[in-house]
């Protein structure tokens, strides 16, 4: 049995349409990512996951229950972790944890274990008020408190999000830890490169999934000739490589850009030349292998 | 643009700022170049919002010697902030005025004349694409035409130095590369940027970049020396090697 089901759901607000017709399935075990920019519907579909909106059409089944109909179960067996930070502000470290821990009938001392490994950080500064810690210290607290009553799925909202890169990284590692506890993690995110981390990506844009599948899945489905150049001047390099005939998508990364062909038969050696002839010093140009984000800025059909 | 020997945009000399008993910024010191485009980055809590609130003219340090554009930071703030630029992801647009008012209420804080803000408006209008939004609300239009707006709006007034705070947070991979080419613009047109991001592959397209850790700036050099310095095949890896170590 699959942890989370979720067969044709769509939401409206007003005349926007935040889902349209949504349709997947996380394995139990799994570590599931959405990855999207902001406004794609990931937010509208992780709080109907979590049982505070309701779907206008299409079911959702967790652990195999209707998460409409027996939301009440629902919510003892979710851990979430909502996009804004969502604890008491006002409330001590400390405080916050033993308050979500007394909600769910528990207590810290229970379930300690689970939370050990990321509570341990944060633990030298349980005296001081949620609203005075840092970016990467709220976000360990919220995933403890999260946690502490041990639910078996935790739904996490853009956990990293405005989170610098080494939060980032250690945040990933103690999913990691969490998912070799047994615990079923959808977690979304607006950075791609955080794609390879996850057993299964949805790369979500606009209300719709643009596709589903692993993530080295997805970038072997890059169709096309994709090659990497390198120049001293890299706004140039974009501008004049976007006047080469035939083109089909040119996008900076770092210091080089990807350049794509629907020709199969366009020559590395050609590009360089037109570069060079164009006044371009320093050129490079290889064969790339497209990333996540190369197949995200594919799929959107830009 | 980073040219070693063009104009000292920006000068900081000793930046010390104190909150209490905790030091903010330790003794920083650096300079910006005209044109350059600058990338600010330290991990969440290293001091980079209290520096650039200094260099925006919003806070006093405690001390040292700076000047931004060319001004004073302790005697001629009035005068720095005519000449900034500021924009961020959670701070830039009024969501309740139009895409015209919000340009007209910038430009107009910015003392420019009536006519040169129609003529302005139109001329963004028309670089942006967005000619048929002109009279939608600032919330009514989609997330990237909001943060390239936001940026136009950030330089309407042409000013020396244009300070970007976390500018494409959230937004999707395309419109995030829409919005450097704009930098890359700017900066082409003399306009000097000053950028945080969170983004690693973004702070590749700085001409240099500098890396703050526990208030103090632990490295500043162009992306390819840094790499090649910390043996690092990417921005990301010198971060990590840099700011990790100091967190908790």
């Amino acid at each position: 049995m699959s942890a989370i089901t979720v067969e044709h759901i769509s939401k409206h607000f007003a005349n926007a349409r935040a889902l349209d017709d949504i349709s997947f399935s996380v394995g139990r075990g799994e570590l599931f990512g959405f990855i999207g920019p902001d406004g794609a519907g990931k937010t509208t579909l992780f709080r109907i996951l979590a049982t505070l909106l309701l779907p206008d059409k299409g079911m959702a089944i967790m652990n195999g229950v209707d998460v409409v109909k027996e939301y009440r179960k629902i919510r003892q067996d979710i851990g979430y972790m909502p996009g804004r930070f969502s604890l008491y502000t006002d409330l001590t470290v400390e405080e916050n944890l033993n308050f979500y821990a007394t909600v769910f009938g528990t207590t810290v001392a229970e379930n300690y274990d689970l939370i050990k490994d990321i509570y341990v950080q944060i633990e030298p500064f349980k005296k001081r008020k949620a609203g005075k810690l840092s970016g990467g210290m709220k976000q360990k607290l919220a995933l403890s408190c999260a946690l502490i009553h041990k639910p078996s799925v935790l739904i996490l909202d853009e956990p990293t999000t405005g989170v610098d890169a080494v939060s980032r990284l250690e945040f990933w590692e103690m999913l990691k830890r969490l998912k070799n506890n047994g615990i079923t993690i959808v977690v979304a995110t607006p950075y791609m490169d955080e794609a390879s981390l996850c057993d299964h990506v949805a790369l979500i844009q606009g209300g719709t999934l643009m596709t589903i599948s692993t993530p080295s899945d997805v970038v072997k489905t890059y169709p096309w000739n994709l090659f990497s150049v390198k120049a001293d001047d890299i706004f140039s390099l974009l501008n004049d490589l976007r006047k080469f005939p035939d083109v089909h998508t040119v996008f900076a990364f770092g210091q080089s850009a990807h350049v794509s062909f629907k020709e199969m038969n366009v020559e590395p050696g050609s590009v360089k030349r037109y570069l060079q002839d164009k006044g371009h010093s320093g050129v490079k140009i290889s064969v790339a292998k497209a990333n996540i984000e190369d197949c995200f800025m594919e799929l959107m059909n830009v | 643009m980073y040219n070693p020997t063009a104009e000292n945009i920006i000068v900081v000399k000793d930046l010390v700022k104190k909150f209490g008993s905790f030091t903010a910024n330790d003794h920083l010191s650096f300079e910006v170049k005209k044109s350059e485009i600058f990338g600010f980055l330290g991990a969440n809590g290293a001091g980079k919002t209290t520096a650039i609130k200094i260099l925006c003219g919003l806070s006093f340090p405690t001390s040292g010697k700076l000047s931004v554009g060319g001004f004073d930071i302790y005697k001629e703030r009035e005068k720095i902030k005519k000449n900034i630029g500021y924009m961020s992801q959670k701070f830039s647009l009024y969501e309740d005025l139009t895409v015209f008012e919000n340009i007209r209420f910038y430009a107009g804080i910015y003392g420019l004349r009536r006519k040169v803000i129609e003529e302005r408006a139109a001329g963004l209008m028309q670089k942006l694409d967005m000619k048929e939004a002109r009279d939608k609300l600032i919330r009514d239009i989609p997330l990237g035409w909001k943060q390239k707006l936001a940026f136009s709006v950030a330089i309407i007034h042409n000013p020396k130095i244009v300070f970007l705070d976390e500018p494409t947070g959230g937004v999707d991979p395309v419109t995030r590369r829409q919005f450097w080419d704009m930098i890359f613009e700017a900066s082409r047109d003399g306009i000097t940027v000053f950028v945080t991001t969170h983004y690693m592959d973004e702070a590749e397209y700085c001409d240099r970049v500098s890396i703050m850790v526990d208030g103090k700036i632990a490295a500043l050099d162009t992306p390819e020396n840094l790499k090649n310095n910390y043996v690092a095949a990417s921005m990301n890896e010198v971060f990590l090697k840099l700011a990790r170590v100091k967190i908790n």
